[in-house]
């Protein structure tokens, strides 16, 4: 296994592992029981893919659990707090979007991942067409939803760019997919009677961002809590 | 039974109390549409609506620890687990509106306290080994209770305990799985399994109800063929299936007075703590107020979700004309 190949099997299964874990977070508080089943369901796919993904890196615990921060290799998308429900499904639409196209383009080729991938897109076109059916009932329901639904994709807005930066030992043109991205992005949010929004789709700083190692304040936090009961039993196993 | 829907009189009254009983006498399903007593609709709308709503409480106490599950492979099992709480939840919502009452409604009383949930759920997981307990006794002595109720009576309710049965089994074994995972483990971990049981023991017995001489509703319930056990014959089995897991699991049940009798073919076990079940029930366990006050903030932060939904579907249903 080359070290290229497993830097694209981490950045993916780390993507798919801290959305996973965001979206676990949902349990019990989603709006609907049908929503509480939804997403928590959407979490296990993320997690069942990146058990995969970082298992051909190494060992997925040792990976998921003993990383630091900086050694994360995540898009910062995928990291951002749950926020409320809006936010949530920004998020859902922007990340299952991108995800289509990625895994239907690795699905397409004849790495290790093709496999996976033609599982994995199956997956993630219902997780568009969840966040696609709710990003249309918030932005067409009430004023309220609608407001909320036009703040929070404005909000992620800035962490979208970032998909489409090439990734190192990844055999997909990113930067090729961003068009396909935006037309259909476009095409939801017009339909849910929003804008595209207009802002810059990364931040102004020169370290780079998550797939260099560099992520957002809530991470940490986010990480010390999924990490701290595996670090307490060194070695022990589960 | 075969539907009837006409308004009856007083003769006709009489002969539907008599189709009635006599279905029940040849241990025939109630459906829907059949004529039922009130009483009889009354007592599943509150049995079914307290079984939804434990399913639903009962997915707080184990959410609580998706975040920080040990390993990825324990993570996926626990929220599938979870998930598969909410799916029963949603089952039994469903089986009791076929009663006449809707979700929201049964919702309402929950959030205003007007029924109740299995104060089980009122008990703090405070350790990831009390996953693994939940799992192994509370899932089990679920199971115990609801085994029996996939022969009840009334047919949706039964059926929907069909597959409710099935996934909790599942649940049951992995929270042995688990358990026995950490009792093999380091010092620590068995501690901590050991110290899980400790805790869960006592009110896992007392999940299946007020001894027979005190319980209120249960010889009408039988009569209906809605309850198959008494309580205290289903704690016996309960503890008969216990005993010889925890050996396997190398845990002890933390009740000296627990001995086998081999005149009665049964374990023996020690007196429960009546006066902690009833004051639980009360509303002074543990956390009984932070189950009820996450489950109002949930709905009523999901509030203006579910209006905007409303909202949309009123408006694409207009324009569909």
């Amino acid at each position: 296994m080359t070290r290229a190949f497993k830097n694209a099997a981490t950045a993916l299964g780390d993507d798919a592992l801290v959305l996973a874990q965001r979206l676990g977070e949902w349990s019990g508080n989603a709006p609907t029981l049908e929503e509480d089943v939804a997403l928590t369901n959407i979490g296990l796919d993320l997690l069942g893919q990146a058990r995969f993904l970082l298992s051909l890196a190494g060992d997925e615990d040792e990976l998921a659990y003993l990383r630091e921060e900086r050694e994360f290799r995540n898009v910062q998308l995928v990291e951002q707090p749950n926020g409320d429900f809006a936010h949530t499904i920004a998020r859902q639409l922007y990340f299952s979007c991108y995800q289509e196209l990625l895994y239907r383009e690795l699905a397409s080729g004849d790495s290790q991942t093709a496999g996976l991938a033609a599982k994995a897109v199956k997956e993630v076109a219902y997780h568009r067409d969840h966040a696609v059916q709710w990003t249309l009932r918030l932005g067409d329901g009430t004023a309220d939803s609608h407001e909320r639904m036009r703040r929070a994709v404005d909000a992620l807005w800035r962490f979208t760019g970032e998909l489409f930066a090439p990734v190192e030992g990844l055999d997909v043109d990113l930067p090729a997919l961003r068009g396909e991205w935006l037309a259909t992005v476009s095409q939801v949010l017009e339909r849910a009677t929003l804008t595209l929004p207009t802002g810059p789709d990364r931040t102004a700083w020169a370290a780079g961002a998550g797939r260099q190692g560099v992520h957002t304040e809530s991470f940490g936090r986010m990480l010390a809590e999924m990490q701290h009961l595996h670090r307490s039993h060194p070695g022990a196993t589960w | 039974m075969t539907a009837i829907q006409d308004t009856p009189g007083a003769a006709g009254a009489v002969g539907l109390q008599a189709a009635f009983d006599a279905a029940l006498a040849n241990d025939e399903r109630i459906e829907p549409r059949d004529w039922m007593p009130d009483k009889y609709r009354a007592t599943l709308i509150r049995q079914i609506a307290q079984h939804a709503h434990s399913e639903i409480i009962g997915m707080q106490p184990e959410a609580n620890w998706i975040t920080r599950a040990p390993s990825l492979r324990r993570k996926a099992i626990l929220m599938a687990k979870v998930q598969d709480e909410a799916g029963h939840g949603l089952y039994l919502y469903s089986a009791a509106e076929t009663l006449g009452v809707s979700r929201d409604e049964l919702l309402d009383k929950l959030h205003t306290g007007r029924q109740k949930y299995s104060s089980i759920f009122n008990y703090p997981t405070l350790t990831w080994a009390d996953v693994g307990a939940i799992g192994w006794l509370v899932d089990g002595a679920a199971i115990t209770n609801q085994v029996p109720l996939c022969r009840c009576s009334y047919g949706p309710y039964a059926r929907a305990m069909v597959r409710v049965c099935k996934e909790e089994s599942f649940h049951q074994r992995q929270g042995f799985e688990s358990l026995l995972a950490l009792s093999r483990g380091t010092e620590a971990q068995h501690a901590m399994a050991q110290d899980a049981v400790d805790r869960w023991w006592w009110p896992s017995l007392m999940m299946f109800g007020p001894p027979d001489a005190d319980s209120t509703h249960s010889a009408q319930s039988m009569a209906w063929n809605i309850k198959r056990h008494s309580n205290d014959e289903l704690r016996r089995r309960f503890v008969d299936i216990c005993v010889p897991q925890a050996e396997a699991l190398g845990l002890t049940l933390p009740d000296p007075d627990l001995r086998w009798n081999e005149e009665r073919g049964h374990y023996d076990f020690g007196a429960i703590d009546w006066d902690e079940f009833n004051e639980v029930l009360r509303g002074n366990g543990p956390c009984n107020e932070q189950r009820l006050a996450n489950r109002r903030r949930a709905h009523d932060e999901g509030a203006w979700v579910r209006e905007a939904a409303f909202a949309y579907a009123s408006k694409h249903m207009e324009a569909k004309g």
